[in-house]
């Protein structure tokens, strides 16, 4: 499969688009008509053909302006990227596992070319190709998770597990749904979590928690998660909320359509062979209202998810008070015909919106 | 619930390997070398892990964990270093009297329940007979990337000092080495008191050694979260059951090496699942009637409906006894 990669920004003039391609296999994280948090995980070893499940670190056409976004967001602040002085062989690690994993899925795109620690790394979509060798940090530009991550899409934290417990030791964060790493570096699976509502409650952090901690090399999990976000932004961290927080004023009946975007989040979970670390990378999939309600099922589905959905959902995750824009335009993609169940488009199988005037023919 | 849950095994992979050298070290304690049969390389490991062979014992499965001893950088082989307890379940006599060179046998991945804390300083390895092979990979480990070791190690004579020679040989100012049967003992409080700050202590031996070295260290003021020790669960291979299904009206056998809800699956049954590691809640099954104990392994059920004995999550409890009745 040759991809051809997007020119397109995240931010300014807010050019990104998804091709037809990219909308048919959105990670859609609905089944059902309605949501509530749940230990929603599942064993992260392939999935249909062409789905963003398949490949182990999936690659598609925003990859390459991904990575220039991210370069941007580190030049201006540095910090999102970090790793405390024991996770060094764990960013190692997750190079390897980068590595190995894309020349193995993706053999068009990334070469990897092994002789004992000698590594040479080719990069097409981004023109690198580099020798170095393997666990000597003086060969690399970088530290070897800023390294790799610069190449790779999505966010990834780090954790080290000691003693039954989780702590975000390391992180590269340019993408994240309104957290901070540097707020969070050091810290616990539950005191990083503590701002979330309902879920403490539910006892979900300790199942999942106990889930994590007993994953095995070999054996990856995965999960999606949800939220909101007004232009198709990547990056909205809590330091740049002055930036991005007053966006949310701008949304009009006219523009929801383009600027109003579900964003997901497809989480997998691996284990670090030599470290024993676990990397939890945190990949961001945006797409417009508009584009979106072209799936006649998602359309009457998010319409619905949205409609019914605690207020303290909708508070943390930041859209309460579009709830009602949102709803005047998703209402107009709902028919209250029923859904089938699952998150597949079924786009042979699911009628096409019924118009007030085919309801009122019939 | 979910996107696209795949009916893969629940926990470790398996790796099959054939036994490539077996090397009597002394009168109790043989060396087994595995290679891949598929001649890849093994998937790197951390110091301390440990992997689960499978022994066919007649028609008996034997799961029994040995830590990987070998350089965590070679990928070429495993290397696991076996007691022989005579007085055991059996699995060391059935590897040191029925496995043999040429044999292909099913491991599985490295799991670590011992890691190294990466953020220590210094690392200081207290090891008791055969609790020594942990500690030739975090030694082989740091070595290579300069990390301050020593270790204790304290063995019944001269004669059962598995890998003794070797280990003082190559590390002659690192190694010391303790004999019972000369009445020498590790000095550990003066031992605790002598590290620096940032330092580990890792305990591997009998349990009476391991309970003495958490009592000495608390007692010294060492933080629990300095001191590390093994803990083996080692993992049952479940009895076979048979399970009745209403629903689907039919009786299925358990295997012991498959779940209750593989072989639901293998039966044909449409059981929900997602996780398969008893944390999601989506395999919740009702018992109908049951006639003996509930193995629950689960992370999902609390104390309460385990005892109740009405409900059971197949991805990864079991159940021993003469019947089971499930609404499935
Ligand atoms: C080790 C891996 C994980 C990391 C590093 C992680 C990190 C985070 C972070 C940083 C947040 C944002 C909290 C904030 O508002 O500041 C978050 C939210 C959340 N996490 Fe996790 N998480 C992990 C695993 C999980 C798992 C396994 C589950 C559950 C089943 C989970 C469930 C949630 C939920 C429900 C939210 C709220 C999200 C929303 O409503 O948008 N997390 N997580
Ligand atoms: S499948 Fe998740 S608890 Fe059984």
């Amino acid at each position: 499969m040759t991809i051809q990669f997007n020119t397109e920004t995240f931010r300014d003039d807010y050019s990104f688009r998804n091709s037809d391609w990219a909308i048919k296999r959105f990670p859609f994280p609905f089944h059902e008509d309605s949501y509530m948090y749940s230990v929603n995980m599942e064993q992260h070893r392939g999935g249909p053909e062409g789905s963003v499940y398949e490949k182990r670190f999936d690659v598609d056409e925003h990859y390459v302006s991904e990575m220039q976004d991210r370069a941007i967001v580190l030049a201006d602040d540095p910090l999102r990227c970090q790793s405390l002085p024991h996770m060094t062989l764990a960013g190692w690690d997750t190079l390897e596992l980068i590595m190995v994993s894309k020349s193995e899925d993706y053999p068009d795109l990334f070469e990897l070319h092994r002789d004992g620690n000698r590594w040479r790394w080719i990069n097409k979509p981004m023109g690198i190709d580099h020798t170095f060798t393997f666990l000597d940090e003086t060969t690399l530009p970088c530290g070897p998770l800023e390294y790799i991550t610069r190449q790779a899409q999505g966010d990834y934290a780090v954790l080290d597990q000691r003693g039954d417990m989780l702590y975000m030791d390391a992180g590269m964060v340019t993408t994240q749904a309104d957290w901070s790493l540097d707020f969070d570096i050091g810290m616990d699976f539950f005191e990083w979590h503590a701002p979330v509502p309902l879920a403490h409650e539910m006892g979900i952090f300790k199942r999942a928690l106990k889930f994590l901690l007993n994953i095995q090399q070999g054996a990856p999990a995965r999960r999606l998660n949800w939220t909101m976000t007004v232009n198709p932004l990547l990056d909205t961290s809590p330091e740049n909320y002055h930036k991005w927080g007053i966006q949310k004023t701008s949304l009009t009946p006219e523009n929801i359509g383009a600027k109003q975007h579900l964003r997901v989040e497809l989480q997998t979970f691996y284990r670090l062979p030599r470290s024993n670390a676990l990397l939890f990378p945190i990949r961001c999939y945006l797409i417009a209202f508009q584009d979106l309600v072209r799936i006649p099922k998602w359309g009457r589905r998010l319409h619905r998810v949205v409609r019914d959905l605690p207020d303290e959902l909708a508070t943390y995750k930041g859209f309460i008070a579009n709830r009602p824009l949102m709803l005047d335009y998703l209402g107009r993609h709902d028919d209250g015909l029923p859904t089938s169940p699952g998150v597949w488009p079924d786009l042979d199988s699911e009628p096409p919106l019924q118009t007030q005037n085919d309801a009122r023919s019939r | 619930m979910s996107a696209a849950p795949q009916k893969a095994r629940a926990g470790a992979e398996k790796i099959d390997v054939i036994v490539s050298a077996v090397v009597p070290l002394n009168e109790l304690v043989t060396r087994f070398e595995f290679t891949r049969a598929d001649d890849k390389a093994f998937p790197p490991f951390s110091a301390g892990a440990h992997t689960v062979v499978e022994m066919r014992d007649g028609d008996r499965l034997r799961l029994n964990p040995y830590s990987l001893m070998s350089d965590p950088a070679d990928s070429s082989q495993y290397a696991i270093s076996v007691r022989r307890d005579d007085a055991g379940r059996g699995g060391s006599l059935f590897m040191h009297r029925s496995v043999k060179v040429g044999d292909r046998m099913k491991i599985s991945y490295p799991v670590n329940l011992f890691p190294l804390d990466l953020r220590g300083r210094k690392h200081v390895f207290l090891a008791g007979g055969i609790g020594i092979t942990p500690f030739m990979a975090m030694i082989a480990h740091l070595e290579r990337m300069g990390g301050a070791w020593e270790l204790h190690y304290a063995c019944r004579n001269e004669a059962l000092g598995t890998y003794v020679d070797q280990l003082t040989s190559r590390y002659p100012n690192k190694v010391h080495v303790y004999f019972d049967d000369r009445n020498q003992a590790i000095a550990l409080e003066d031992l605790l008191d002598g590290q620096p700050l940032g330092t580990h202590v890792y305990v591997c031996g009998p349990k009476g050694m391991i309970d003495w070295v958490h009592a000495t260290a608390a007692a010294h003021g060492w933080p629990d979260e300095n001191v590390h020790s093994e803990e083996f669960l080692a993992p049952q291979p479940g009895k076979p059951f048979e399970v009745r299904l209403c629903r689907s009206d039919i009786t299925i056998q358990v295997g012991e090496s498959e779940s209750l809800l593989e072989a639901m699956e293998r039966c044909g049954v449409d059981a929900p699942f997602l996780c398969r590691g008893g944390a999601c809640g989506q395999c919740e099954t009702d018992v109908i009637e049951a006639d003996g104990t509930f193995v629950h392994r689960d992370h999902w059920l609390d104390d309460e409906d385990h005892t109740s004995g009405k409900k059971i999550m197949p991805c990864v409890s079991r159940f021993v006894g003469k019947s089971l009745v499930l609404d499935r």
